[in-house]
Formats: C-alpha cells, structure tokens, sequence
C-alpha cells in the first residue's frame, strides 16, 4: 500500500515538470488597460510576451500604440536573449456595413468606453510561429519545441 | 495627440502660405513587397537609374534610401519628388531565417541587428512623408497587422495614401482579395519587377499628390 503511495507521489511530480513548457494564454480584459497610457499599455503587454503568454486583449491598441509596441520589440531583439520579436493580429467589425444610427451609436460607445467592439492577439514570435488572419478569424501556428 | 495636431496645422500652413515644392513620397510595406523594385521603376523611367538593390532575401534594405530631384511629367503638368525608401517593417526578426538562404551565423546576426534598425528608422520616418505608397504582395495573404498599423497611422497623420498590389504577373496574385481587405482606399495593380500596368500607377500617382 506504502509502496503504491510513492509511485503516484512521483506520477505527480513528473506532471508538474512538464507543466513548465505548457502554452499560457492570458485574457486581458479592457479595464485592465483602459486607465493606461500608451507606455503603461506597451509596458503591461511585453511584460506577459517575455514572459511567453498569448495575450488576447479585449478591444484594440491605437494604432500609434502598435507601432510603438514594433518599435519596443524591434529594441528589444538582441538584448533579451532568445526574443525574435511578437506577432500580433486583430479582429474587429470595422469594415462591416451598418446603417447610420447603428454607426453612430458605436462610435459614441468608443468614444466613451473605447474600442471594446474587437479582439487583439498578441504573442512571442518564439511561441507563435505564425498569425494568419482573415476579415472574421485569426489562425495561430505554435513553434515546435 | 500634440504631435498629431501640430503636423496637421504644419500642413495646412504650408498648404496656404507655400508653393508647392518637392513631394515627399514614401514608399511603405513589409519585407520583399518590392518597395525597391517600385522605386528603382520610378527612378528608372525618369532619371535613367537604379535607387537601391533588390534581392529575394527578406530585409535587403535595412537603410532608408533616399532619391531627390526626380521629376515625373503628366499632361504638360511636371511634379518634382524625393522618393524615400525605407526598409520593411515587421514585427519579428529570426537571424536563422537568413542563415536558410546560405549565410553564415555571424553575418546573419548582423543583417537582423540592422534589420530590427531599419525598422525603428522607417516607423520614425513615417511623420516626414508627405504621401504614401503602400507595397502589398498580392501573392500573399493582405490580412497583415503590419499593413493595418501602417495605414491607420498614416491616417490619423492625415498623410494620403495609395495602395500598390505588386507582383500581378505572378500566378497567385490576386488584386480582388487586396482590394477586398482595404475596401476605402485606391488599389491599383502592377508588376514593379516587369513594369506591368505602370502607367495606370502613375496616373493614380498624379491624383493621390493633389491630396497633399
């Protein structure tokens, strides 16, 4: 009976060792980035990506916002040692027809709670080998470890 | 925001108070759109020379390259611009993805150090453009955050914008998908590399620089 205890003491064990390379993928809801400035934002974000986590933030970055993320990981590739930069890809109902009250309606929703209408995708380009994108899905590849 | 509104009150107080003189044309996308391939195109047609070398390797212009003085002419009505090429602009750079065509482990660390470079100086370029043109390969999938972050900066910058489909002579073009994915904007198609449909880009040129 002792015995039986150890084995399953020692199953255990090797489970959580491999938990150590298991994919994390972290729900960013707006709120948590909606008091943020553009550097707290960036900052929060590359924080979960060198820590290699998916993020799926709810809403969307402004677009100078994402160009500063690039910027950022453009930086920061070659001083952290295994960092080839992110992927990133976004969804939103943007480019969808609406008639005009529906238009105006959202568009004083984003201008009043921001643009919470969409889904954006961030991730290490060491973890995500590939974004695809297309007007109403995101596909991720991983990198093979 | 600031840096927003004061390039708009720049552009219109050179609208009012100064002559038309050069036009900033920028030439934007990412790697191997064929950015060079338009630029050398222009260059070649209107000044009888090359801008930059163009290559199948990603990120072979890692500098911005700058051509001043080249005149294009339209209908009697003769526009003089400073084409500047800048280097692709990705969100990741791999230094073993040049070692995969033949380069060595040291000297493709240093292409991706100047790559990731390139990158930063093309984004701070993006203020000083007076137009752009937007590279997409049309062989591949336009969906690209790369080209979304582009154009919405331009935008808020109040910078105009034409979108280039390049690569129309190849088998897997498709313009309809390009246009399918920036439904707002001009797209014409062309072959940079054989000039294919150039003409069509050059008057789209003409029109999109009286909106600056």
């Amino acid at each position: 009976m002792v015995k039986k205890i150890k084995k399953s003491t020692k199953k255990v064990k090797k489970t959580s060792k491999k938990k150590s390379n298991d994919l994390t993928i972290h729900f960013m809801p707006y709120s948590e980035i909606a008091r943020e400035d553009t550097i707290g934002r960036i900052k929060k974000i590359m924080g979960l990506v060198l820590k290699h986590k998916i993020i799926i933030l709810q809403g969307k970055l402004k677009s100078n916002e994402e160009v500063k993320l690039i910027e950022n990981s453009m930086t920061l590739i070659g001083n952290i040692k295994g960092f080839q930069g992110i992927e990133i890809a976004g969804l939103s109902g943007e480019n969808e027809y609406r008639g005009l009250f529906e238009n105006i309606r959202r568009n004083i929703a984003k201008i009043l709670i921001g643009e919470q209408d969409a889904i954006t995708i961030i991730g290490p380009a060491s973890v995500v080998k590939e974004m695809t994108k297309d007007p109403r899905k995101i596909e991720l590849m991983l990198q093979r470890k | 925001m600031i840096k927003i509104i004061r390039n708009f009150a720049r552009r219109i107080f050179a609208g009012v108070f100064k002559k038309r003189g050069e036009i900033k044309l920028g030439f934007y996308g990412s790697p191997n759109a064929g950015k060079t391939s338009l630029a050398n195109r222009i260059c070649q047609d209107w000044l009888g020379e090359d801008l930059g070398s163009v290559s199948k390797m990603p990120h072979e212009t890692r500098e911005i390259q700058i051509k001043e003085k080249v005149v294009l002419e339209r209908d009697g009505k003769k526009i003089e611009f400073k084409l500047i090429d800048t280097p692709g602009i990705a969100t990741k750079i791999d230094f073993e993805d040049f070692m995969k065509f033949g380069m060595k482990k040291k000297a493709a660390q240093d292409r991706a150090k100047e790559a990731t470079q390139g990158i930063i100086n093309s984004i701070k370029w993006l203020d000083d453009m007076d137009a752009v043109i937007i590279m997409i390969d049309s062989t591949i999938n336009p969906y690209s955050q790369v080209n979304i972050t582009i154009i919405g900066n331009l935008v808020a910058r109040n910078i105009p914008v034409l979108i280039v489909a390049n690569k129309i002579d190849l088998k897997k073009s498709d313009i309809k998908k390009v246009q399918g994915a920036f439904p707002e904007y001009e797209v014409v198609g062309i072959s940079a590399k054989n000039g294919d449909n150039i003409e069509e880009f050059y008057e789209e040129l003409f029109k999109l620089v009286k909106k600056v």
